[in-house]
């Protein structure tokens, strides 16, 4: 528990320690308020949060990826995993010691979207159901992302393909579940297939906890997404640490 | 206090280390010498359960490196052959980083840090990041790292790589008094290395152990110094395997 928590401050730390956390926030939170206001906030006149969140699994697809490419690429570019490792320190320690301190990183970025709560309380009278269960729904699919990201940090030394890989795999499992993949895939796939296909989706999941409605499927698949990607990783670390 | 046990690992087809086998006790300085790619480094991250061998096993006080570990870690101190450590620390932060894995808390952190940083001569550099000090004192740091738990074991990959002239004579002086209640096991390039701190030497080449014997009675043996003695040694293994192929 306590190399757990070690690695845990350690890494957080290390995200104020280097210009990366300010850029990150800054731009994350440049985007999600434009890409809120563009998409007719306003026109839409209701006060309510869903342009904001329905913009975020795009958002996420570029800078949960960027968060998590450096998680283990790095650490075995400069060689500090010889360190770590030679440490008391398990690789699910390490492992999760390192994700949960990147989800806690990405779960400061959506708390300080809290501006656009203010303002959408100040227009009018919201339902802060939708609001909770949607800053949820985001937190959950942060972490599904990040746990991709930090699978495909693990698999290259290289940064910039760690990147590339997890947004692809991230953006695969976002555009297989809207409306217009499904409509494509169902003109040469059978019903049930496509249906399968977008089941395995973020964007099913993650509308309909946004909708309020916090079912155990959905949250049994973020969970899901998230211990499987993270298991892989350590067992691909194990494998690679020294190559 | 070590044991190792027929270790062999392997590469891809080469071969790094092919079924070494040696013992370590309390009090001894075991100096592995060698050409470059004999293996030397491969061996001690084995023995710090970095990489897993293929075959073969080892105990660090009564550890087994397969079966237990953490154990393994939490009783040495390894310094890796590059000291690699976070660039963006300053070293203060990184030793703490070092004392929360080893659960080095509350008054005892305080003396080991007054301990550790004096001995490894880092006061100055104290408040700097990792990644503006040069190769000595991150050399330095790492070996502070290493000794931070004053670990029974310690496996030193190059402990004086890097160093200025002065340093290397201060680490040199501190394994020495460090010798006589631990067991220390390390890799060097530099003979006089060997003749000033090592109580026992073992050459390796290609992975297997060609001497085990101390630097004294190699000399005596060869009737030249340790320079000859490692030349002759391991290029007479060179043709040897040359012949072979």
């Amino acid at each position: 528990m306590n190399s757990f928590k070690a690695v845990f401050k350690r890494e957080l730390k290390s995200y104020f320690a280097t210009p990366l956390a300010y850029v990150f926030l800054v731009i994350f939170l440049f985007f999600s308020g434009y890409l809120t206001f563009k998409q007719g906030f306003y026109e839409m006149r209701q006060a309510d949060m869903r342009t904001f969140f329905m913009n975020l699994p795009l958002l996420f697809v570029f800078m949960v990826p960027s968060v998590a490419m450096r998680l283990w690429a790095e650490e075995r570019k400069v060689g500090s995993i010889e360190l770590l490792f030679t440490l008391p320190i398990t690789i699910r320690q390490a492992v999760l010691g390192k994700f949960f301190a990147a989800w806690l990183f990405l779960a400061i970025a959506l708390a300080l979207t809290f501006p656009m709560v203010i303002t959408v309380c100040y227009l009018g009278d919201p339902d802060g159901g939708l609001i909770v269960t949607g800053y949820i729904g985001s937190i959950l699919m942060a972490g599904g992302f990040l746990a991709i990201g930090c699978f495909f940090s693990a698999v290259s030394k290289n940064q910039v393909i760690s990147f590339v890989l997890s947004v692809v795999a991230c953006a695969v499992l976002v555009y297989a579940g809207m409306p217009t993949t499904m409509n494509y895939l169902s003109t040469f796939m059978p019903a049930g297939l496509v249906s399968a296909i977008g089941g395995m989706s973020f964007q099913g999941h993650f509308e309909s906890i946004q909708k309020g409605v916090l079912e155990f499927k959905d949250l049994a698949y973020f969970v899901l997404i998230i211990v499987g990607w993270i298991a892989a990783c350590t067992i691909v670390l194990d494998e690679r640490k020294a190559s | 206090m070590i044991e190792v046990k027929g270790l062999r690992r392997s590469f891809g087809p080469v071969v790094a280390v092919d079924g070494i086998s040696f013992d370590v006790e309390k009090g001894q300085v075991l100096g592995l010498l060698g050409p470059n790619g004999a293996g030397k480094t491969t061996a001690m991250r084995m023995l710090a359960c970095f990489i897993r061998p293929d075959s073969g096993t080892a105990s660090v006080c009564g550890y087994d490196i397969l079966q237990n570990p953490i154990e393994v870690r939490r009783s040495l101190g390894y310094l890796a052959e590059n000291s690699p450590a976070y660039p963006e620390m300053t070293v203060g932060g990184f030793l703490d980083f070092v004392c929360d894995v080893r659960e080095i808390k509350g008054k005892a952190r305080k003396s080991t840090l007054d301990r550790i940083v004096p001995t490894c001569s880092i006061e100055s550099v104290y408040h700097q990041t990792i990644e503006t000090l040069s190769k000595g004192y991150k050399r330095r740091v790492g070996l502070a790292q290493a000794l931070i738990h004053d670990p029974d074991v310690l496996i030193l990959d190059e402990p004086t790589d890097g160093l200025d002239p002065n340093q290397k004579f201060e680490v040199r002086k501190l394994i020495g008094k460090m010798a006589k209640d631990k067991c220390i096991i390390i890799s060097t390039h530099i003979l006089e290395e060997v003749e000033a701190i090592c109580s026992r030497t073992i050459i390796i080449a290609k992975g297997k152990i060609l001497v085990d014997s101390t630097p004294a009675k190699l000399k005596e043996e060869h009737q030249c110094n340790l320079d000859a003695v490692f030349r002759r040694i391991t290029k007479a293994n060179d043709s040897k395997g040359q012949k072979k192929g």
